[in-house]
């Protein structure tokens, strides 16, 4: 049985941990906000574009662009977009998951965003080319290079298609660990709700207009396809900051809630353990007294 | 038959605006004059599908007998019978610019320029660049409206 000394120090250190917790929690909580609105704001941007380009794929001709269709390898590249930092719940963990059950075919190499997503693929013995830092909250112009990068690869032919692995953010307490493909341009699926749903896919194909491109459908595409591919790893990056820090705000209050019923717990226990002492105390004095009459 | 039209840009949805209540305002409008590729492009209810892509510089709205001017950066133009939506990475209302700040912003960004030649980083002098066109564009608009 603990003495009421261990107790005391125990309740101490647990105080301490919830006084931790809970100031990580409201930090989280201010950065989430900023995140969350970053993220729905851009988020029908990139719905837009990816809806119109989507669309424009199906009436543009074989080989307009590049883009348009896989490439000449058989490998795949993924982007892996995780956090810096840990203590924010299994939202790591359940992304990497997704990517060794989701087993993509053939041989897959990855570059990732965020030291998390470089430990656990190293952990995985997974190919990594590469590694991009990004500060938070991210910028544009850091992303840009990242965008380069995964264009210039796909360029080469050497692989099929490049897919993006991130969170999405639905709301404070769910975000989905999701795989999208980027290139070739396909649909995608941000914040949860599909841009592109197939009911209208299927009406739309039916009516799709005859585009005329000016100046030619193969400039336009130059010019848009790179914004594109920039502007969507953009978006996916900013849902998972959205992500990292709703799930990091809630983790923490979490603890902080933990931290705070084991809290009363200890203290029912020393209560009851300074009351038997007292009353033990107070039977040894009576008796002592009673002895001696 | 109207035309719709939808200015979008990363940040945020710039028209249809938003109401006090929060909803959307109607996006029909009467015609849209947009800065294309090959100079200025008018486009009215019916107009053939165009996709295309967007300057920098003044893009004006007719809306009954209001004329809306904002300045916009580069980006898309989808046109089709009844749509014209319009993706670009800058559009601000003429009324917000705010001509003090975007001069400073120009002077700061061709100082920035200046410094950067020597260095040759193609990246940034193309982001840099970028800007200078956008602050030209606002300033464009804002100066053309007070002279009138």
């Amino acid at each position: 049985m603990p003495s009421t000394r261990d107790i005391r120090r125990r309740i101490k250190s647990v105080k301490n941990t919830a006084q931790i917790t809970k100031a990580m929690q409201l930090v989280a909580a201010a950065k989430m906000k900023k995140a969350q609105d970053q993220a729905a704001n851009g988020r029908h941007y990139a719905e837009m574009m990816n809806k119109i380009l989507v669309a424009l794929k199906e009436s543009a001709e074989e080989g307009v662009h590049p883009y348009f269709s896989e490439g000449k390898g058989d490998k795949t590249l993924v982007l892996v977009i995780a956090t810096d930092k840990g203590l924010c719940g299994a939202l790591n963990t359940n992304l990497l998951k997704k990517l060794v059950n989701d087993s993509i075919e053939g041989e897959v190499e990855y570059v990732t965003i965020g030291r998390k997503a470089s430990q656990g693929l190293a952990r995985l013995r997974k190919t990594l080319i590469a590694d991009f830092p990004i500060k938070d909250p991210a910028k544009f112009v850091e992303v840009r290079s990242v965008g380069k990068f995964l264009q210039d690869k796909f360029l080469t032919g050497e692989y099929k298609s490049v897919l993006v692995a991130f969170n999405n953010f639905i709301n404070t307490v769910t975000q989905v660990p999701s795989v999208e493909q980027i290139l070739p341009v396909n649909p995608v699926t941000l914040g949860g709700k599909r841009g592109f749903d197939e009911s209208s896919k299927e009406s739309k194909a039916e009516d799709l207009p005859q585009y005329t491109f000016e100046p030619a459908a193969s400039v336009v595409f130059e010019t848009i396809l790179p914004q594109y591919v920039n502007g969507t790893i953009y978006q996916m990056i900013l849902e998972a900051r959205a992500s990292e820090h709703s799930s990091r705000m809630v983790a923490m209050k979490n603890a902080t809630d933990n931290a705070k019923q084991m809290l009363k717990d200890l203290s029912l226990e020393y209560n009851k353990l300074r009351q038997a002492a007292i009353t033990n105390e107070l039977l040894e004095i009576t008796t002592a007294k009673m002895a001696l009459e | 038959m109207p035309l719709k039209l939808e200015i979008v840009t990363p940040e945020a949805r710039v028209f249809p605006a938003k109401d006090a209540e929060g909803r959307l305002e109607s996006g029909s409008v009467d015609s849209v004059v947009l800065p294309g590729v090959d100079g200025e492009l008018g486009v009215l209810p019916s107009h053939a599908p165009l996709v295309t892509t967007l300057q920098c510089g003044e893009l004006r709205i007719a809306q009954g007998s209001k004329v809306i001017e904002l300045a916009v950066g580069e980006g898309l133009v989808e046109v089709t019978g009844s749509y014209v939506r319009i993706l670009t990475d800058m559009a601000v209302h003429s009324d917000s610019i705010d001509e003090k700040a975007v001069e400073e912003a120009l002077e700061r960004a061709k100082h920035v320029l200046e410094s950067l030649k020597h260095g040759e980083q193609q990246e940034e002098v193309a982001a840099v660049m970028a800007s200078i066109q956008r602050s030209t564009a606002q300033l464009h608009v804002k100066r053309k409206r007070r002279t009138v």
